[in-house]
């Protein structure tokens, strides 16, 4: 009899996810995942002035901040054929890029790391053995035997007081932590580095968009303007900080992140470069336009699918393709007009609340009805894992000589076929090498908007298509972007200048739906099926693989609303 | 494990900060709550020898940008002292446990130190249905109303937690509220914005520390020290409203001189916040300086108050007596310059009521020429 294991909620994560688990022999045999909170946003949205919806969905998020307001804004242009100027699609590519660093950083060491580093553990470490393999991973000057001395003499003090804070009833001493103390104390090192460190890079949005988190975005371009002879605007002290921030960004990366990466990768990959890897598809939209945001083929970043881990093919996106993307609600507490059996594409979509779980307080959801807040998105009817792992396979198959070179020197250097790509481990790894080539993008990215202003092209914004008067009397629009946690997409109508309807099919919905039609489980669940558990009442394993995904359960959960009429040409997706 | 609690000092100097960059922080801090000089002492005194508090601090709908936002405080001794050292017993975003072990952590805090922790909320509370957030199978507004009946205080993080922010705007599908709509009995601090400013985080937080007690607050339970000002009186841009000279379009001749952007609808002249004066990420920046108008993220209802590129005089609702108290209007006004000033305020309180305004941009009256 299999033993059914409730973890919720599940932390370190953005939002309120719930995940239960069967458990036989001690290894998963079923798995449940369920949003568990809900707040109507496209309802919202209903009826407001386009140009100010990417302040509302900005709003969905706050870990991948800017994500959401970035594929408005590109969503309300493709509906209004406005075309943002180079320099505005420059300073959207590094706001993104920006977050992308950032918040991979803040992943690797804030959300996911204790689930391979045990704190505990770093006490009992000898500070000289630290310092001799810090240097020996890594140039980064923070490696004296003094400093490693000194973490852990303040964590020790931590410990002492009795009060643990964050690191309370954490699963310390669990059979699955398998580095060696001297390298959880390096690890406890970056963790407090890395927490002080994320603050800097975010200055790029406090630039661009006067703050951070949750900068602001324009319809049309960005809002701030650039003038090299003005106090007030963005100049060239503006732009050396901005400039500055990148360049310590990356040695921030080469030099902290991906040598723990692969440090704490080398101890763990015989197992979890096994475990955990879930579905076989694989989708990536997308992004960092080199020549406008209407030419994907102009992207950093490929946009694609794979199927059944054949890295031979890749197959071509069509969003506003009804027969592509389709919703269902057949697990999910809401009710469509025509039955749940149907999915709808976002521009059909139509959804109503329709709570039918237990009423709080409940032990446990009844799984075989609906169970989740979190809508079940398909491509083809097919499920699809989203995020760095799908972009490092899109680019990597689709034969990008970056994305080769970094993939093919790590798994040189684990020596790891590549077939360990497609698990736990391999999705937190590609995370880390997307922050590396993000960090020379975004400095390529930089230059390029050095050498337009140089060459005398200051413009930041196309006001062509401001004034509503200026606008068809309906429009549709798509706007896709690769969020950090995976393929993104808002769609929107404009009726009679206001929104009619406004769509999210966000990355988490992907990875973290319930079970489609077919009984077939989305990314989280089918990723936990086989994973071996030492002890259900500690399911580290499984808030390990569930991490590895990077959950972002705002991002998943919202109301859709019923669209009105429409007429217009949709653009290049 | 022994029991003992070690005071903000203590721990300081355990992870190797020196008195003199403790000092440093006492100063600044005293000088972001607006104290005399006399009050550095106060604050160095308080944070030498007080043990750390305990925090709970809850998740409910929300984003998570008040938790990113609070680990942006910029000066490092706050990284350091005020996210680690407080007691944060209970914080989803950085939490090592989860599930059961998660939720003991805060019924430990609850039963361990009854009426001395500090319920933090971020986020609002749904109440069109409980079902509508739950956690760990219990609804926000039951896990809510427990913690907060045995705490010393509340606080509430941000525009969700404060006034219901997006999920609240119209028309409010899950019935969300702000945590002081639906408890009672306790302090409530509103710390208002989306998200609050980090250093205006931090500082509630040192304050509370410091005097062991709720900093003053104005007529909707934002802290005084950080919302008795607008963001126009502060605005640096504010010699170019004086001077009318104004931003008519995104990108044009004036916003390339950074202009003032009233016309383009900024929300400054009603809207209670220290942007002005602290601003953002360490002081780099805030939205008016890099060229957007203020959306007024930390007033109520703000949503609904916009569109956001219309200006002012405009727009129905967003008037200063019901955002304000007295004080606060008093010290706006003593601020402003005399008759543009004013004519300001009688402009706004004579068109509040003017729907179907027209777009930012367009042609308006000059406030000066009133």
């Amino acid at each position: 009899m299999a033993e059914r294991i409730v973890i919720d909620p599940i932390t370190r994560i953005e939002g309120h996810l719930r995940v239960e688990i069967e458990v036989k022999n001690g290894i998963i045999t079923d798995a449940y995942s369920a949003g568990t909170m809900v707040r109507g946003i496209e309802t919202i949205l209903k009826g407001r002035d386009p140009r100010d919806a990417w302040a509302f969905v900005g709003r969905v998020c706050g870990v991948c901040t800017s994500t959401h307001s970035l594929t408005s804004v590109r969503t309300v242009e493709n509906a209004l054929g406005i075309s943002a100027p180079p320099n505005a699609e420059l300073i959207r590519n590094l706001m993104a890029n920006a977050l992308y660093i950032q918040d991979h950083v803040v992943h690797f060491y804030v959300l996911h790391a204790l689930d391979w580093v045990d704190v505990v553990s770093a006490l009992k470490a000898d500070p000289s053995e630290a310092s001799k393999i810090a240097q020996s991973i890594s140039p980064w000057p923070k490696s004296s035997v003094g400093y490693f001395s000194d973490i852990q003499k303040k964590f020790k003090n931590f410990v002492e007081s009795g009060q643990l804070g964050i690191f309370a009833n954490g699963y310390w001493g669990h059979p699955a932590y398998k580095l060696p103390p001297a390298v959880n104390l390096i690890a406890v090192a970056h963790y407090l580095e890395a927490l002080e460190w994320q603050k800097e890079l975010v200055k790029v949005h406090t630039i661009f968009g006067g703050k951070n988190p949750h900068p602001n975005y324009l319809v049309g371009g960005v809002p701030c303007s650039i003038n090299i002879e003005e106090a007030n605007a963005v100049n060239a002290e503006r732009l050396a900080m901005v400039g500055k921030l990148f360049e310590d960004a990356k040695t921030f990366v080469n030099q902290v992140y991906i040598p723990d990466l692969l440090a704490v990768a080398s101890f763990y990959k015989s197992d979890w470069g096994a475990i955990g890897g879930g579905l076989t598809n694989y989708m990536s939209f997308g992004d960092f336009p080199t020549n406008g945001y209407n030419n994907p083929d102009s992207f950093k970043m490929p946009r694609g699918v794979i199927l059944n881990r054949d890295l031979s093919k890749i197959h071509e996106i069509k969003a506003d393709d009804p027969e592509q993307i389709q919703e269902y609600v057949n697990n999910s507490w809401y009710e469509y007009s025509k039955g749940d059996k149907i999915g709808l594409h976002p521009f059909d979509g139509e959804t109503k609340l329709n709570y039918t779980g237990p009423k709080p307080p409940y032990d446990q959801l009844d799984v075989s009805k609906k169970y989740s807040w979190v809508k079940t998105p398909r491509w083809k009817g097919y499920p699809m894992e989203v995020g760095p792992l799908s972009r490092m396979l899109v680019g990597y198959a689709s034969g990008r000589a970056d994305y080769k070179e970094v993939i093919e020197s790590t798994l040189k250097a684990l020596d790891v076929p590549v077939t360990a790509l497609f698990s736990t481990l391999g999705r937190t790894a590609a995370r880390g090498l997307e922050t590396k080539l993000t960090c020379d993008w975004a400095l390529e990215f930089y230059q390029q908007l050095l050498a337009n202003i140089k060459n005398g092209d200051t413009r930041t914004m196309n006001n062509d298509k401001w004034d509503p008067e200026t606008w068809p009397k309906t429009a549709r629009g798509i706007g896709m972007v690769e969020a950090p946690r995976g393929a993104l997409s808002h769609f929107i109508v404009i009726d009679n200048k206001k929104i009619g309807n406004y769509q999210l099919v966000v990355p988490t919905t992907w990875n973290a739906s319930p079970r489609d039609i077919n009984g077939k489980r989305s990314a989280y669940e089918e990723s936990l099926i086989g994973t071996p558990v030492a002890d259900p009442k500690l399911p580290l394993e499984v808030i390990r693989t569930i991490h590895s995904f990077d959950p972002c359960l705002a991002c998943a959960v919202h109301v859709y609303d019923e669209n009105g009429s429409y007429i217009h040409d949709l653009k290049t997706y | 494990m022994e029991n003992k609690q070690l005071s903000f000092y203590e721990e300081a100097r355990g992870n190797g900060i020196s008195r003199k960059e403790f000092l440093k922080f006492c100063t600044i801090m005293a000088a972001w709550l607006g104290l005399e000089t006399s009050g550095v002492g106060q604050i160095v005194k308080a944070l030498e020898t007080k043990p750390r508090l305990p925090v709970i601090w809850f998740h409910f709908q929300e984003c998570t940008c008040c938790s990113e936002s609070f680990i942006r405080a910029s000066h490092p001794i706050v990284a350091s002292i005020v996210l680690d050292k407080i007691s944060l017993d209970y914080q989803e975003t950085l939490m090592a446990a989860s599930g059961v072990q998660a939720e003991d952590a805060y019924k430990t805090v609850m039963a361990k130190f009854p009426g001395e922790y500090i319920v933090m909320v971020e986020g609002s509370i749904p109440t069109e249905n409980e079902a509508y957030c739950c956690i760990g199978g219990r609804s926000a507004l039951q896990i809510l109303k427990e913690a907060v009946a045995n705490s010393k205080a509340v606080v509430a993080w941000g525009n969700c937690a404060s006034a219901g922010c997006v999920q609240a705007a119209s028309p409010n599908p899950t019935g969300a509220k702000p945590v002081h709509k639906v408890i009672s009995g306790k302090p409530v601090i509103n710390v208002q914005g989306c998200p609050p400013i980090a250093d205006v985080m931090a500082g509630v937080v040192v304050h509370l520390l410091t005097f062991d007690r709720i900093p003053q607050l104005d007529g909707l339970g934002r802290p005084k020290a950080f919302y008795s000002r607008r963001v126009h009186d502060t605005c640096y841009r504010r010699a170019n409203f004086d001077a009318g000279l104004f931003v008519e379009a995104f990108d044009d001749e004036g916003a390339k001189r950074g202009y003032c952007l009233y016309k383009m609808g900024c929300k400054g002249p009603v809207t209670y916040n220290s942007c002005g004066i602290i601003k953002w990420n360490d002081g780099i920046s805030y939205p008016i300086q890099s060229g957007h108008p203020c959306i007024g993220c930390a007033e109520e209802g703000f949503w609904d108050n916009g569109p956001f590129y219309k200006h002012l005089p405009q727009i129905a609702g967003f008037g200063i007596e019901t955002t304000a108290d007295k004080i606060g209007v008093a010290v706006g006004l003593s601020a402003l310059a005399g008759v543009t000033g004013h004519a300001v305020l009688t402009n706004i309180r004579k068109h509040r009521e003017i729907a179907n305004a027209p777009e930012a941009g367009s042609e308006i009256e000059n406030p000066k020429e009133k």
